[in-house]
């Protein structure tokens, strides 16, 4: 849980803040440092009440694999689905799945979420309030276990490792 | 500019607007609500990249030093294109938007369904 007091909730996203001002500005001036620095304050203190407690990485070196292997499949899922779009003759077997959850962080039910949607052929639709099933809608599927599975081992293991484990 | 790389470039370019095409595309012909967002969510993130590492790599070899804002575009597309993508599918499910009926599964009703058995407390505060 984040402290409300401190007048610098969320260092981390302090910095990343400061950083991304500095790269947008262009500049390394003194005033876009004082700028960014007091936007960098300001801000998280505005919506730190928004911001759950980030878990900690137990394995960076794995977060890392996990990213690139999420970009990987990005460039594949793009592909796949400008295929399945610009085919004229194919049937497409739209599926609504309801995936059983692993993970219990709120945190990291959002990162699968998100990854679920930039990745092959499916978006994920609805979170059930009790955080157990994640509704997901699957543009063209043959085998709906076969897709859970491949989910299950391709995305979500691998968060349960570097997160919660 | 060295011929290699203008081609590089030029390739990009035309593959981003090949693939943001193709998203337009599926988002206009596609049957249903639910599979008209999967061209926005995932041809037009490719295109939208394409594009800007064309962008990235033009401006280099003018201005002799990279430039990394672009970068900065595509990690917010990243960002939000889930995030809104999901909040147009829930918004779809609530309002109980028709479905083709070659769809599988079903989406549960969302009222019943969307309460589960207790729910998740917030960290902070609990819920409401």
């Amino acid at each position: 849980m984040i402290t409300p007091r401190s007048w610098l909730p969320t260092p981390v996203l302090s910095i990343l803040l400061l950083v991304v001002w500095l790269l947008l500005a262009r500049s390394y001036a003194f005033g876009q440092f004082v700028l960014g620095g007091a936007l960098a304050v300001l801000i998280p203190l505005l919506t730190y009440r928004f911001w759950d407690a980030k878990p900690s990485i137990k394995k960076p070196f794995k977060l890392l694999r996990y990213g690139l292997r999420v970009l990987g499949d990005i460039v594949t899922a793009n592909f796949e689905v400008a295929y399945l779009i610009s085919n004229p003759w194919r049937t497409l077997k739209p599926h609504f799945i309801e995936y059983p959850l692993m993970l219990e962080e709120r945190f990291t039910i959002t990162l699968l979420a998100s990854t679920i949607s930039l990745t092959p052929g499916t978006v994920s639709a609805n979170l059930r309030m009790d955080g157990k099933s994640l509704l997901i809608h699957a543009l063209n599927v043959d085998d709906e276990d076969a897709l859970i599975e491949q989910i299950r081992e391709r995305y979500e293991r691998p968060l349960k490792e570097i997160y919660e484990c | 500019m060295p011929l290699l790389i203008e081609a590089i470039i030029s390739l990009l370019l035309i593959a981003g607007g090949i693939f943001v095409f193709i998203g337009s595309l599926g988002m206009a012909h596609l049957r249903d609500f639910y599979m008209r967002l999967h061209g926005p969510t995932k041809a037009t993130t490719l295109g939208i990249g394409c594009m800007l590492i064309a962008s990235m790599a033009y401006f280099w070899s003018v201005d002799g030093k990279p430039d990394i804002q672009e970068m900065l575009i595509t990690l917010f597309l990243f960002i939000t294109a889930p995030v809104s993508a999901h909040l147009l599918a829930k918004t779809g499910l609530h309002l109980q938007l028709p479905h083709t009926d070659t769809t599988g599964g079903k989406p549960f009703e969302l009222r019943d369904e969307e309460v589960g058995d207790k729910p998740v407390p917030h960290p902070d505060k609990g819920h409401g």
